[in-house]
């Protein structure tokens, strides 16, 4: 169970896919304009995430592994993560349609959201199980979220703020993404290296 | 609890508001030994709303003798108050006046010439209120005026009717710098503010009662605690200065601990507040009789030689004040003059600013004294705003959501709530004036709301409208659907009705045949309007083969040739015209001036034609048909070129008109040709729809010319016309008209002769006068371009004539309003008709001439335009 | 073998995944776009017809299937920045202007000359919101609290009098100026 924990934990905090692992930076920038924009982007994403995560695991190991088509592996998982972002956008649109609007071209752009792969992938790489796959895909999508929501919470702030001609825009919002980029860095000392 | 509570308030616990700030006081300044009466002065504007509710309706009239104390409003809305006149004089203004408000934007204000009498009216005095019922002491409270003195004006008698109070507390706290007004009053009238209060007490029945004062003013609680020393109820409690301890809710929060939650008065607590300055009043309503037309008002300033405080009536003008007080200006331009205390009052715009119920202190600074305030900064979070705000919000975020105008997160943290004492822009070291953001993202916030009402409504009224359309547009439908079914059925059921379908052909034959013969015999008109038909058929053919320029050039060219100078005039005007319709460039302009040369050449007509005065009203009927032919081939169309002929032409034709008759054929025969023309463009037109109106009004037409009699003889005519217009769409009646026509013009020759002298004889007269009208007309057009060239002028007159377009918060009264008006001109209207019927042929004449240079103003003003 | 067995496997997925997908496209159908409402609502009701479309709310519709949102002169800059957070598209200055001129729009009223109304009646036809009263050869006049200031009867008046004019600012319509007060005066 601490093992679970902890790899929740580490998932979120000190191996954070965005400000950490650099993936998934597309949506970071882009959908982390207003707070409730990023509040309904990170639920879409956690949705496609731990589904992509569990379901990639499944095919993975009972039909990829067993048939010996592992080189098929990123064609079917690319297939699956696409289904379940078709499935989520449908389902939003059906019951959140402003949030559906808001979202734009971003919902089906999880589909390439990096972060979405890779997580399938780090899951065959690390030789998770099906229960360490979903924590896995959750975990990275909780980290995902924290940190879009915090980015947006901050940008929207900076809106307001009286910044420099010069740094205006996307120049304030990247300089603010590398320092929250170093403050999670500092979660690194969360684990005793041995 | 709530007895422990009252406990505690009586054994004199007190509690505290969050943050406030300590601003120099600078109150001894305007303190002296007793309150002077300010001597009368020559005028008084006493604006109409001088509280926060809803306007009151005037009962006085320019002109109108009042004396003092009479009512100047009434209402019977229970959120109005009237206001008083001042003293006795006479009313010489209703008018737009400066008003005591931070825009200093013009109000409806009552203008009073002091008499010098200062005559009062009857007063009514209740000195025995306790045997009076309670609902007759408020209503005696609305009518004597009485506001919340102390700055909001809140109507005091809509406070008074609340139920289940517990606390009654009267605000002496006064906590703006400079302001003595309360202090003064409470000195000297303590005894009768302990009366007013006495009054709201037997009104609101309270357990208790506390009056809060400052404790910087000692005088002023040793004089309430003397007049309340045998008041068991009455509690006097000092409490610490600390700005704005005097605002409502932190009055309630410092005496009774409770917060006053947002969105409900105070009375849902069980507590009303009020103000000792109200209480004075209370006393003078009920006491004495005595509205509410004076109150005290402090004069202050570094500027003033004998700062105080005076008793002003209500309406004085500020300047009055000042001079009073020794006024002496450093720059008469750069002085700045302050309505109310210095945290929250405002810059007044004039010195002519009247005092209203809520003013309370006029200061005259000095530059050093209440300097300009230094530029903006930017914010650098130091977070002391949030120390000082004492409604615990947080002026820092609100800053920025208003500044970047996030209204709706500026909501979401309760910028509503804020009371815009000014305590933070008071303390914030960037001297950024926070304040006024809150206010503009508050009035911006406001607007949106009501703009958002509005769109609801006007969405509602669209909507009834489409529905309304498409009801009609049914019923329509159902009716003709229905009629087409009763004739079938008919048909059906009666093989007759066959017969009498045929018979109705035959009629309509009949007609023709008839109307043939009336013409063959010595019927004038009818002969005449038959030839007309003939030209035009004819006009219309040669035009349509013809280019159309060929022929207008061809028309003017005549009719410069055979025309004296009066026609030279004319012809001129028709060339400008034609000038001008080169240069206007859109079609619908082209159009517009179109319909307006044509309504001139109408009235031209008109006054021309002196003796049958029908007739010019079937030719205006004809001139109307043109209007709208030209107008839809405009419309379609949109040549240039074309409109150009059609003006010409029109143009001629009315030159023509006026000085001989033949040509007067001419112009119906254009007449004739537009609407043949318009015919030929309509393509809405159901053509089974209209050939049956056509065999129904043929066949009235026929019976008309059969009973043809000399005194009906327009009518005839008009009716013939328009049967036969209608008729012409039809190839086939065109045929037979063109035999008709033909057969007509051989007989029209010798009627004609006759008229065509009378018809000069008239145009000799009237000439001259188009002359004299083409002259004004032109002086017009340029006293308008001089118009249309200064902007500011037109401002001005927009200016002018936007009275009419304030917006009241009472539509249904305004609904009314208009549709009386509308009344009142239908009269007129059918007045006018009336007259023009019984041949008065004066006045419409001058009717039509008026009419006649409005629309050469305009069409010039137009061309100027285009230009 | 192996390419076989590749085919079939991909073959079954994409069976799969396809009839998963098609069954939620038949079960979230979306009937009505709930867009359209929330669109017309962020629209000034002036019903002017100048965006092309007889009214607010076919407008609305045609925004939601994805026409331009700048074609609202009523409702100037403020409305299109609405729309444009709504349905998360780009801003575009209002149709025939350039981002720069985005002067505040003036609200304006109708108002009737009424002496040189002849009572046509045109205007009261033209009115979207049936805001002009007045009967047959009367004279008409606007209610102005219910005027949308949207141009539409002016064109038909044959005798042009009828002029737009700008809303009176009253003390309730004031907006504060930032500089008209100095709050921070006592030193």
């Amino acid at each position: 169970m601490t093992e679970y924990i902890l790899l929740l934990l580490a998932t979120v905090l000190v191996n954070n896919f965005v400000l950490v692992k650099f993936l998934g930076l597309c949506p970071f920038m882009g959908v982390s304009g207003r707070v409730e924009t990023a509040v309904g982007m990170s639920l879409a994403t956690t949705f496609v995430l731990t589904l992509a995560s569990f379901t990639s695991y499944l095919i993975n190991n009972y039909i990829l592994q067993p048939l010996d088509l592992t080189f098929l592996r990123t064609l079917s998982f690319i297939l699956v993560i696409a289904v379940v972002v078709q499935f989520t956008e449908m389902l939003l649109h059906k019951t959140q349609p402003t949030l559906y609007r808001l979202l734009g071209i971003f919902l089906p752009l999880i589909t390439t959201n990096c972060a979405v792969l890779g997580v399938a992938l780090l899951n065959v790489n690390e030789q998770h199980n099906a229960i360490e796959s979903i924590i896995y895909g959750f975990g990275a999508a909780i980290g995902f979220s924290l940190v879009l929501i915090l980015f947006a919470a901050i940008r929207e702030r900076l809106a307001a703020a009286d910044i420099p001609k010069s740094f205006q825009g996307t120049a304030i919002a990247m300089v603010t993404a590398g320092l929250m980029s170093l403050a999670f860095m500092g979660f690194t000392g969360l684990i005793k290296l041995s | 609890m709530a007895h422990s509570l009252l406990e505690k308030i009586k054994s004199g616990v007190l509690w505290d508001f969050p943050g406030g700030v300590h601003p120099p006081e600078r109150k001894s300044m305007s303190i002296t030994d007793s309150v002077d009466t300010l001597p009368l002065t020559d005028y008084y504007y006493v604006p109409l709303k001088q509280h926060i509710g809803v306007y009151s309706e005037l009962r006085v009239k320019v002109g109108d003798k009042v004396k003092k104390g009479q009512a100047l409003t009434f209402s019977n809305h229970n959120m109005a108050v009237p206001v008083h006149a001042p003293t006795s004089g006479e009313i010489i203004e209703i008018g737009e006046h400066v008003s005591s408000h931070a825009s200093g934007i013009p109000e409806k204000t009552v203008t009073i010439k002091s008499d010098g009498l200062d005559e009062s009216i009857e007063l009514q005095p209740q000195s025995h209120f306790h045997t009076q019922s309670k609902e007759s002491i408020i209503k005696a409270l609305q009518e004597a005026g009485i506001t919340g003195l102390g700055g909001a004006g809140f109507p005091t008698h809509v406070k008074q009717q609340a139920q289940d109070i517990e606390y009654l507390l009267i605000n002496g706290v006064e906590c703006e710098p400079y302001i003595t007004a309360d202090d003064m009053l409470m000195r000297n009238y303590a005894d009768e503010i302990v009366h007013g209060i006495e009054v709201l007490a037997h009104l609101l029945e309270p357990k208790l009662v506390v009056i809060a004062i400052e404790d910087n003013k000692p005088e002023a609680i040793a004089a309430l605690d003397e007049a309340c020393k045998d008041k068991q109820q009455f509690i006097v409690r000092k409490i610490p200065t600390k700005y704005p301890a005097g605002g409502e809710k932190q009055l309630i929060q410092v005496l009774t601990g409770k917060q006053v939650p947002k969105g409900s008065p105070p009375a849902a607590l069980g507590i009303v507040s009020q103000n000792v300055g109200t209480c004075y009043a209370i006393y003078k309503a009920i006491y004495t009789g005595e509205p509410l037309i004076e109150r005290i008002v402090t004069i202050t300033g570094e500027n003033l030689d004998k700062p105080q405080n005076v008793w002003a009536r209500i309406g004085t003008p500020v300047e009055h004040l000042l001079n009073t007080a020794g006024y002496h200006p450093e720059d008469i331009n750069a002085q700045k003059l302050v309505m109310g205390g210095p945290m929250m009052g405002f810059n007044l715009h004039s010195a002519q600013v009247p005092v209203t119920k809520s003013t309370n202190c006029i200061i005259a600074p000095t530059q050093q004294e209440l300097p300009p305030a230094p530029p903006e900064k930017a914010c650098i979070r130091c977070s002391d705003c949030a120390d000082a705000c004492p409604a615990s919000l947080l002026p820092q975020q609100l800053y920025w959501h208003s500044s970047a105008k996030e209204y709706d997160k500026a909501q979401d943290l309760n910028l509503f709530d804020c009371i815009e004492c000014g305590a933070c822009a008071f303390v914030c070291p960037s001297d950024i004036p926070l304040v006024q953001y809150y206010r503009q993202a508050k009035a911006e916030i406001r607007q949106a709301e009501v703009e958002q009402e509005k769109a609801e409504q006007a969405k509602k009224r669209f909507e009834a409208r489409a529905e309304r359309l498409e009801k009609e547009k049914e019923a329509r439908l159902a009716k003709h659907k229905k009629a087409a079914e009763n004739r079938k059925k008919a048909m059906q059921s009666d093989p007759s009705a066959q017969d009498k379908v045929a018979a109705a052909l035959a009629r309509v034959q009949a007609k023709k045949a008839e109307q043939t013969e009336n013409n063959t015999d010595s019927a004038q008109s009818t002969v005449k309007s038959k030839a007309e038909q003939a030209i035009e058929l004819a006009k219309a053919k040669r035009l349509a083969k013809q280019g159309e320029t060929k022929t207008s050039e061809e028309f003017s060219n005549t009719n410069d040739n055979e025309n004296a100078s009066d026609n030279k005039s004319k012809a001129q005007a028709a060339i400008e015209r034609a000038k001008a319709k080169r240069l206007a460039k859109q079609a619908a302009q082209a159009q517009a001036e179109n319909t307006e040369a044509d309504a001139n050449i109408t009235g031209a007509q008109n006054t021309t034609d002196a003796q049958s005065d029908t007739k010019a009203d079937t030719k205006s009927v004809a001139k109307a048909a043109i209007e709208r032919a030209k107008a839809k081939r405009l419309a379609k169309q949109a040549a240039q070129t074309q409109a150009e002929n059609t003006e010409a032409d029109a143009n001629t034709t009315g030159a023509q008109n006026t000085t001989d008759a033949q040509p007067d054929t001419k112009s119906v025969a254009q007449a004739a040709i537009e609407r043949a023309k318009a015919k030929r463009l309509a393509k809405q037109n159901a053509q089974a729809q209209a050939e049956n109106t056509e065999a129904d009004a043929n066949t009235t037409g026929a019976q008309n010319t059969t009973d043809a009699q000399s005194d009906t003889k327009a009518d005839t005519k008009s009716v013939a016309k328009a049967a036969i217009e209608r008729a012409k769409a039809k190839p086939l009646a065109k045929e037979a008209q063109q035999i008709q026509t033909e057969h007509d013009e051989a007989n029209a020759s010798e009627p004609k002769l006759e008229e065509n002298n009378d018809k000069s004889l008239q145009a000799a007269s009237s000439a001259s006068d188009t002359k004299a009208k083409a002259q004004a007309a032109i002086a017009k057009a340029k006293a308008r371009r001089q118009q249309s060239d200064d902007n500011a002028e037109m401002n001005n007159a927009t200016q002018a004539t936007h009275e009419h377009v304030d917006i009241s918060s009472d539509n249904k009264a305004k609904a009314r309003a208009a549709i009386e008006r509308a009344k009142a001109r239908r009269q007129q209207a059918e007045q006018q008709t009336n007259e023009a019927a019984s041949v008065e042929e004066n006045d419409h004449d001058s009717e039509q001439k008026v009419r006649i240079k409005a629309a050469i103003a305009k069409a010039k003003a137009k061309r100027e335009q285009g230009q | 073998m192996t390419l076989i067995s590749a085919l079939i496997v991909l073959g079954v997925l994409a069976l799969i995944f396809g009839s998963i997908l098609g069954y939620a496209a038949i079960k979230y159908k979306v009937d009505a776009d709930p867009l359209v409402d929330q669109i017309d609502e962020i629209l000034p009701q002036t019903q002017c017809g100048q965006c092309g479309y007889p009214g607010c709310k076919p407008y609305a519709q045609a925004i939601a299937d994805g026409d331009d949102i700048n074609k609202c002169p009523p409702g100037g800059d403020n409305t299109i920045h609405k729309i444009a957070d709504l349905t998360g598209r780009e801003y575009t200055p209002l149709a025939g202007t350039e981002s720069d001129d985005v002067a505040e729009e003036v609200k304006k009223v109708a108002y009737i000359r009424e002496d040189e109304c002849i009572g046509c009646t045109k205007c009261i036809q033209a009115c979207p919101v049936d805001a002009i009263v007045g009967a047959s050869k009367a004279m008409h006049t606007v209610i102005t609290d219910e005027c949308t200031g949207c141009d539409l009867c002016v064109d038909p008046c044959p005798v042009d009098c009828i002029d737009m004019l700008p809303l009176a600012q009253t003390t309730q319509s004031w907006k504060w100026q930032l500089d008209a007060i100095p709050v921070k005066q006592v030193h």
